[in-house]
């Protein structure tokens, strides 16, 4: 088999992160506070929890997506090879190229499939017909949907089954080559089968890009995961109730809550 | 669907039924009676030729072209200031932003006022603050400030309605909000744009009132957008009041407004959507 280029991508390191006593408020009510947790190099870590309890909120401060929305105010401190990202010195824009995302409902762009790759290459520099072409070519081969969409690149992506606009989103992220990718419930739109095709590729992502996934399904939290981390509501505030790798949490857990939850006796 | 018959029609289904239909039927009979009246007249020359006596004999030539003009003019002005303004609106203030509340009223009061106030607005700021005189100019920029409201208001829908996704997604691609918005939104805005378009080149063609007192109604062909020139909607009004004997005119120039109007709007259309598909592509 032909190994892509994206698979010999072996960066001499990539990045981990950690946040330290981070809170994100939506105006005055908090999501979450006091969230202190490594996110290791090359590894998958896994946030479970039950509904509302502040995952895809935590998410978007990693990348600074909460700067979108009005009225956000973030405190702590979030690192990215101990380079503190919180700060406004640090270009947003430029992060977001180093920090990828996945989003829960697949978003592919109204363009056709080649465009919705090819635009943020374009826009990033890579301008080259033959280039983008190679580009596309093998993250789409990476993603697993070159063999279904190679005779109707240039058609609509909106006319793509659910799984496969989700892959094409996970390809659009890849091809810019980001180091670290947030993926929010990735599979939760997806029927069985799809679903179980982009976690194949989620899991295959591990030791070239740092992961952070968020999932509601806690047997792919096990199948996938190295490290795991339970968030939970207390007094309306997400807060981080265990971390730790798959094994403990799943196994040994060190709180009650987490036994509970990862037994399916409460969430 | 309950036990009884299908074919028994209850009432609030046939007051339904019936207001339709007679919105229908007036639309067909207008349309049916200028068709019956103008279709005869229509030929070539008609559209070719200059009016004599009083419009009563020849064609509509120059007129046609004023109105154009006009349009041109309008289009050519009210376009980027609308899109830019829906722009700021939808982009850049919130719906509940106190500027945004403001701005918005302001054009939905615009968008209720008589065309006639338009036009003796444009006679005082275009045509004699300006300097202007009656021209196709002051009369394309008084039409201008007429269809605005329109615009902004269905273009600022129009940009409402692209999902927040795509926002986000192209944010989390690293895309600068520039590019965003050129490459991303406009296109998917367009067709909210186009139902603008739509709206406004129809108040647009169809405008008297504010016409008279700024493009006047000299049936000469204009020679710059600085001459008076007198529009299709004048030039029948003119025709079927103050002429005697020039209703078979009136008749036909009512015809060929109504194929202007939807010839302009399936040339909108039409472009818009080639644009988009373009966008889609490559
Ligand atoms: N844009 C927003 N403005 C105000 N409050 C918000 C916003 N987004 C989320 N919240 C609130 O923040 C809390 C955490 O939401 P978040 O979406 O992060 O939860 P989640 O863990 O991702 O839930 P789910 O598993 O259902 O996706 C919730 O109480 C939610 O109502
Ligand atoms: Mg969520």
């Amino acid at each position: 088999m032909k190994k892509s280029q994206l698979t010999q991508n072996s960066r001499l390191s990539l990045p981990s992160m950690q946040t330290e006593r981070l809170s994100l408020y939506y105006g005055k009510k908090a999501a979450f506070t006091d969230v202190t947790m490594p996110i290791y190099s090359g590894k998958i870590t896994a946030l479970i929890g039950p509904s509302g309890c502040g995952k895809t909120s935590f998410l978007s401060c990693l990348n600074r997506l909460t700067d979108l929305i009005p009225h956000t105010k973030v405190v702590g401190s979030i690192r990215l090879d101990a380079v503190e990202i919180l700060n406004n010195r640090v270009d947003a824009i430029a992060l977001r190229r180093r920090v990828g995302t996945i989003f829960q409902k697949p978003n592919p762009f109204p363009f056709s499939i080649w465009k919705n790759l090819a635009f943020p290459l374009k826009e990033h520099g890579i301008k080259k017909r033959e280039q983008l072409d190679r580009l596309i070519e093998t993250t789409l081969q990476d993603v697993g949907l070159w063999s279904e969409v190679k005779d109707r690149l240039h058609t609509s992506a909106l006319f793509l089954s659910g799984g496969q606009k989700q892959r094409l989103c996970i390809a659009r992220a890849l091809v810019l080559q980001p180091e670290v990718l947030l993926l929010d419930e990735p599979c939760s739109a997806l029927d069985p089968i799809s679903s179980g095709v982009v976690e194949d590729l989620i899991a295959s992502l591990r030791g070239r890009y740092t992961v952070v996934i968020v999932t509601h399904n806690l047997a792919q939290a096990r199948r996938i995961g190295d490290y795991a981390a339970l968030f939970w509501v207390r007094a309306e505030v997400g807060r981080l109730i265990e971390y730790g790798t798959v094994e403990q949490i799943f196994t040994a857990p060190q709180q009650d809550l987490t036994a509970a939850y990862v037994n399916g006796i409460r969430g | 669907m309950g036990e009884k018959s299908k074919n028994q029609i209850s009432l609030p289904t046939f007051i339904v039924w019936a207001i339709a239909l007679s919105v229908t039927a007036v639309f067909c009979w207008i349309l049916g009676d200028i068709l019956w009246h103008g279709v005869g007249q229509l030929s070539w020359e008609f559209l070719t030729t200059e009016p004599r006596n009083a419009g009563r004999e020849g064609g509509i030539a120059p007129i046609l072209i004023s109105t154009c003009l006009i349009l041109a003019v309008c289009l050519a002005v009210s376009l980027p200031l609308s899109v830019g303004t829906a722009v700021l609106l939808a982009e850049f203030t919130t719906t509940e932003s106190r500027f945004g509340r403001l701005v918005r009223r302001s054009l939905d009061v615009l968008a209720g006022v008589p065309s006639i106030v338009f036009g003796l607005f444009g006679n005082a700021f275009f045509s004699i603050k300006l300097g202007l005189g009656f021209s196709i100019l002051s009369g394309g920029l008084t039409l201008a400030c007429m269809v605005l409201p329109i615009l902004i208001r269905s273009a600022e829908e129009g940009f409402r309605a692209v999902p927040t996704e795509y926002r986000l997604g192209a944010a989390a691609l690293g895309l600068s909000r520039t590019t965003t918005l050129w490459k991303l939104l406009l296109p998917a805005a367009t067709p909210g744009l186009v139902v603008g378009l739509v709206l406004g080149i129809g108040r647009a063609i169809a405008e008297t009132a504010a016409l008279i007192f700024t493009s006047g109604y000299v049936d000469r062909m204009p020679e710059s957008l600085l001459d008076s020139g007198r529009s299709l909607s004048i030039h029948i009004f003119d025709l079927s009041m103050n002429v005697a004997g020039g209703d078979a005119n009136a008749y036909a120039s009512a015809l060929v407004l109504l194929i202007l109007l939807l010839l302009v709007n399936g040339m909108a259309t039409w472009i818009a959507q080639f644009w988009l598909a373009r966008r889609i592509k490559s």
